[in-house]
């Protein structure tokens, strides 16, 4: 599966400066990969992903901007880096995958797994409120923003009674110096 | 054995560990204190930013990460039990060790210069240089006649630029060696757990957790032993299988080698009780 359907790639669409910027960010050279495919077989997710992770290698490659950053493979890939250690050519492939999250962000382009953006959010915006993750108020705004109060009620509610979930967050003292942060 | 002359390390705990896995922070304060390891609280340490800074901005991942390395006392190792926070806060060192560009915005930031000395560990990292044998002979040990499989999660795998640093293969298996524990053959020891897709994306995690489960209970073993908090959580979280073998925290289980007696709020906030099969050993009986 993927999500050009099979149409021909125009040269025009090529975006080598893209490729470059990416490699910059990323600090990888990704244009080593050899198209050996060890990232997709052991990759744990790859079979919910639209782009395999050497196929996305090859989308930056080609600087096939677009596909690159409205592909779900970005936002599926949790950055375990089980493709990193198999990769002969030793490619951070995770570091790619974090360049590109960020940059369809900064682009606006279409986000194919609006739900994990929107769990990100809620974990930094804990972070800059706090200092700290509050769990407890991360899943509630996350519920409420994806509008799903329903799925997961059980697993909470086992996780309150065993006081897994704390009610009030942990607040670290200098919270400006974490503002600040957030401000730059 | 340089650690047990009560050595003091600067602790960063994480999110996980200060609330949905008290247990293991508990367990792993109080095995250091059995082997002499003093872990001090790093103060006011903020989250390393988890695996949503560095996902999504870069830029703030690096400076939280920086907040807490700047935090650290020098002359002190900075020692952290999540594998992902260790991580995080590796790759900030990394990265102000080669880039003057972030060292200059450290100091600006933190208003002191980046320490180059300083040493960032996992607590892994730190048992293999304890001689357990010898510790275990001192304290007196509590055999556990159990088996178990490893589950170290994705904490072996690394991106390139810090696979030199330090190697946690089989640090469980060598540590638990000597107090009875056999470890089982499994395939999942080094399989993710699927770490924060289990929020937006259960049904992914569901299925992968279930086959770590299965697996698991397949190999014979009586209880997994975990490496990470994380993963402790999703693979409780998560599983769908009837009847589950329990799931230890590692730090609790060398607690109970050292014979420990202060357990008695961990095995209960487990969300597979753990404890008919403490009970079945002889162990933790209180």
């Amino acid at each position: 599966m993927n999500n050009r359907g099979g149409a021909p790639i125009c040269l025009k669409d090529l975006d080598f400066r893209f490729s470059q910027k990416v490699k910059r960010w990323a600090g990888t050279d990704f244009h080593t990969c050899l198209q050996c495919r060890s990232c997709s077989g052991g990759c744990p997710f790859s079979e919910y992903m639209d782009y395999m992770p050497n196929g996305v290698m090859r989308l930056v490659q080609l600087g096939l901007k677009s596909e690159a950053l409205t592909c779900n493979t970005i936002w599926i890939c949790v950055g375990c880096h089980t493709c990193t250690i198999q990769c002969p050519m030793a490619i951070d492939i995770p570091g790619v995958m974090d360049v590109l999250r960020e940059q369809a962000i900064a682009e606006h382009a279409d986000i194919l797994e609006p739900d994990i953006l929107n769990f990100h959010r809620e974990v930094l915006g804990s972070i800059e409120r706090y200092g700290r993750t509050h769990k407890l108020e991360i899943m509630l705004r996350y519920k409420l923003k994806t509008r799903d109060l329903i799925s997961d009620w059980t697993v909470g509610m086992k996780m309150l009674a065993k006081r897994k979930l704390d009610l009030t967050p942990s607040r670290i003292e200098r919270i400006d110096d974490v503002k600040k942060i957030f401000q730059e | 054995m340089p650690e047990t002359n009560s050595a003091d390390f600067s602790y960063f705990p994480g999110c996980s560990l200060a609330t949905t896995a008290k247990e293991s922070n508990q367990s792993l304060i109080e095995c250091c204190r059995k082997m002499g390891i003093n872990l001090v609280e790093l103060a006011d340490w903020n989250c390393c930013g988890s695996s949503s800074a560095h996902s999504i901005n870069h830029q703030v991942a690096f400076d939280l990460a920086c907040r807490n390395l700047s935090l650290a006392p020098p002359g002190r190792p900075l020692v952290a039990a999540c594998p992902s926070c260790t991580l995080r806060l590796k790759h900030a060192q990394q990265r102000l060790r080669n880039d003057e560009a972030a060292r200059s915005r450290y100091r600006q930031m933190w208003g002191r210069p980046f320490d180059p000395d300083l040493s960032v560990r996992h607590f892994f990292g730190i048992l293999a240089g304890v001689d357990m044998d010898g510790l275990l002979s001192t304290l007196g040990r509590v055999q556990i006649n159990m088996t178990y499989v490893p589950y170290y999660g994705c904490m072996l795998n690394r991106p390139f630029a810090l696979r030199a640093l330090s190697d946690h293969q089989e640090v469980m298996e060598k540590t638990l060696a000597g107090v009875g524990l056999r470890p089982k053959r499994w395939s999942y020891g080094s399989q993710c757990c699927g770490t924060f897709l289990t929020v937006a994306r259960p049904d992914i995690v569901t299925p992968k957790v279930k086959a770590i489960m299965q697996g698991a209970a397949e190999s014979g073993a009586d209880c997994i032993v975990t490496a990470c908090a994380m993963c402790h959580m999703n693979l409780e979280v998560r599983c769908t299988l009837k009847n589950p073998i329990p799931i230890f925290h590692f730090s609790e289980i060398l607690s109970l080698a050292f014979g420990t007696s202060h357990h008695k709020n961990w095995f209960a906030r487990h969300l597979i009780d753990p404890r008919p099969l403490l009970k079945s050993k002889g162990l933790a009986a209180s």
